[in-house]
């Protein structure tokens, strides 16, 4: 079987990136294939990363507070891609209670500051459609 | 005792605490050595007279000034911004009120990048990591009922330092304050937005020519002002260690010193309004021992290697913060304890001027309680902990004065590294701090996942709770009524909030445009000093946008260096 390909994404002006190679690292360790946008990427710019990479898992990483705008952004974006399957997750500084609203924007998971990378990993090889 | 009876005592220690020891329970990420003894440091008058010292004498290990906190507290200097200019005033306001002896300013992102909040990339970010300030007028607002002549400022602004520190100017002369009277601090180093930081705009070296045109024009100008905090906090916020915290961020220093001293200044001439920003972590010892090592390896950079004759130039003169990134989710309140210890830890090492964190720190920008509370604990150092009243506390303990040497002597390996690759840029440019950088964040990782490193609350001591309630949010309407003021201010209109705080014509757009040209002609001249340039443009009500937008056109944008 292939490898889950993973694109980790950093959307929008922030520029806090410790998270996003952390659990780009980890994700590669954990045997999957990784690329990394960088930073400062729009939504059609992710969106078009994730359809030119044909990535099974967009991880977006945002910690400014732009979350609300942006996470529901890129999967829309990305669903316009024909991407229907891909699994889409998100990461960084979300208050708890901003998470309903991006899983109805089409969120599968929010993983909160003090999650084990471990448990991104079981998550993604749980709910990939591969 | 002589150091062979030392060394025999110490043995028989050893040989006796050696089955006990045997029985421990493996702690993860302790030093090797639980006990230090005059063996493990020199302390000949020899050697005190050369790497210790006295306070406000070279190398300065032992701080800076001759009184430290005798004569006067460090700055209680709090972070503060969010939403609106109004918003910010207000806290800025209270935090006088309460005791905070300095401002600090907390810009968004669109502001920090040089945008304006209604480019269509500010979407979502207008406000809220900071204040959003789109031209002069927002800035009068955020300084309003505040004496610039009394007040001294940071501002956490990098690739567009110049044109937040020309409003500043701008807004002081309309309270009737010069320029040279200015007290206060701008970030404005474009290395570490590279390596670790993210909010750059231009390529290496129109940011360093911006820079040293700022060194110039405030030399001259404004000489009671710190033109640059060269930064260690967000390069070990980014997952660095305490070594590498202060070694790349005194190679950056040497970067920029050099910079300067290649177009033409006198290294005495702005050394002395350097300076510098550390990180307080959570290892208490080990962090007063990195603030020592620090001030004795920039001392000897500045006279060694830069022939600086001036005490001042040889001087690291230090803002502190507290580590954010060391603060939970889970349970914040133990955050407020954690901030104490880190606060200890800076006042230990010499800190000039200190930002505590707030217990929501790790969820959102600090409620008015929180920062409160925050302060307090500066307060509370300062009054009732006896930190402050004895100078440079720890030296002579055989730990603390060992541990300075050894953070030194890695420092100056890492110097040494990144002067074979050709200096922090080249260093930057090939990858090599980010990926030492990123290699300690992923070794802190793991070791907290593999339970060696313990954080409470996290990976031990976990409870099921409740999500916290009162977070301080800033919701999209900021955005909204920001562009709408801004499309007013841009066609010429008056805004009332504007008017409020004495902009009562609308701006001339020919003054604007004309500014915003002859910006644009001096930017291509590589000679020219652009402060002046800017501070007309910013007087004529352009926009942070208009200008970066100008000077974009003729730098370029940066391309930032992806790696894994």
């Amino acid at each position: 079987m292939d490898k889950i390909k993973v694109l980790v994404a950093k959307p929008g002006l922030d520029g806090h990136d410790r998270g996003a190679k952390v659990v780009a690292r980890a994700l590669r360790d954990a045997g999957f294939e990784v690329v990394y946008t960088g930073l400062r990427q729009t939504p059609e710019q992710i969106a078009a990363a994730a359809a030119e990479e044909d990535v099974d898992v967009v991880a977006m990483s945002l910690l400014s507070g732009a979350h609300p705008h942006l996470f529901p952004a890129v999967v829309k974006l990305v669903r316009e891609k024909g991407m229907k399957d891909a699994l889409i997750i998100g990461g960084g500084v979300i208050p708890d209670g901003d998470i309903p609203a991006l899983k109805e924007a089409g969120v599968s998971e929010v993983f909160t500051p003090g999650t084990p990378t471990g448990d991104i990993v079981e998550y993604i090889k749980a709910h990939v459609k591969k | 005792m002589s150091n062979e009876k030392i060394q025999a005592e110490l043995d028989q220690y050893n040989a006796s605490v050696e089955k006990a020891v045997a029985k421990f329970p493996l702690r993860g990420n302790v030093p090797e050595k639980g006990l230090y003894t005059p063996l493990d440091i020199d302390m000949t008058p020899e050697a005190y007279a050369d790497k210790i010292g006295f306070p406000g004498v070279y190398p300065f290990t032992r701080g800076v000034q001759p009184t430290m906190y005798r004569g006067r507290f460090w700055t209680m200097r709090m972070y503060a911004g969010f939403s609106t200019a109004k918003a910010s005033n207000e806290r800025y306001r209270y935090l006088i009120a309460n005791g905070g002896t300095g401002l600090s300013c907390a810009f968004d992102l669109p502001t920090q990048i040089g945008y304006d909040s209604d480019d269509p990339i500010s979407e979502g970010e207008v406000g809220k990591v900071g204040v959003a300030i789109d031209s002069l007028a927002d800035m009068q607002i955020l300084f309003d009922k505040i004496d610039l002549g009394k007040v001294s400022t940071s501002m956490t602004i990098n690739a567009p330092a110049s044109v937040l520190l020309c409003m500043y100017i701008a807004v002081a002369e309309k309270q009737g304050v010069s320029m040279d009277k200015l007290r206060g601090t701008i970030q404005n180093d474009i290395l570490k937005e590279y390596a670790a930081r993210g909010t750059y705009i231009f390529p290496p070296r129109p940011s360093m020519r911006l820079i040293t045109n700022i060194f110039e024009f405030c030399s001259k100008n404004v000489p009671l002002w710190n033109t640059i905090s060269i930064s260690g906090y967000h390069i070990r916020e980014a997952g660095s260690t305490a070594s590498q915290e202060i070694a790349f961020t005194i190679a950056d220093g040497i970067a920029y010193v050099d910079a300067a001293i290649k177009a033409g200044m006198d290294v005495d001439a702005f050394a002395g309004r350097l300076s510098f920003f550390w990180n307080a972590h959570n290892n208490v010892l080990e962090e007063v021992a990195k603030f020592r090592a620090s001030r004795r390896v920039w001392a000897k950079v500045m006279k060694e290697r830069f022939g600086a004759k001036k005490p001042k130039s040889m001087m690291l003169r230090v803002h502190t913060q507290t580590a954010g990134s060391m603060l939970t989710a889970q349970q914040p309140n133990n955050n407020i304890v954690r901030v104490a210890l880190q606060t200890a830890a800076a006042v230990m090492g010499g800190t000039q001027s200190l930002h505590t964190n707030s217990k929501d720190e790790a969820l959102a920008l600090p409620t008015t309680e929180s920062v409160t509370i925050a302060l307090r604990t500066q307060q509370i150092v300062a009054e009732e902990s006896g930190l402050a009243d004895v100078i440079d506390p720890l030296a002579g303990s055989y730990y603390v004065e060992a541990m300075t040497d050894r953070i030194e002597k890695e420092a100056w390996e890492y110097i040494k590294k990144i002067d074979d690759l050709g200096g922090a840029v080249a260093a930057i440019e090939k990858g090599y701090i980010q990926k030492e950088i990123q290699d300690s964040a992923y070794k802190w990782q793991m070791d907290v996942e593999a339970k060696k490193r313990i954080i409470v609350g996290v990976n031990k001591y976990q409870v099921e709770e409740e999500p916290p309630k009162g977070l301080l949010k800033v919701d999209a309407s900021v955005g909204i009524e920001q562009s709408k003021r801004l499309a007013d201010l841009k066609a010429g209109k008056t805004v009332p909030d504007y008017v409020a705080v004495g902009m009562t014509e609308g701006r001339n757009n020919d003054d604007v445009k004309a500014a915003l040209a002859e910006l644009k002609t001096a930017a291509q001249d590589e000679n020219e000093n652009l402060m002046p340039h800017i501070l007309k443009a910013v007087k004529t009500y352009a926009t942070l946008g208009e200008i970066c937008n100008t000077l974009r056109d003729v730098f370029g944008l940066y391309e930032a260096h992806v790696s894994l």
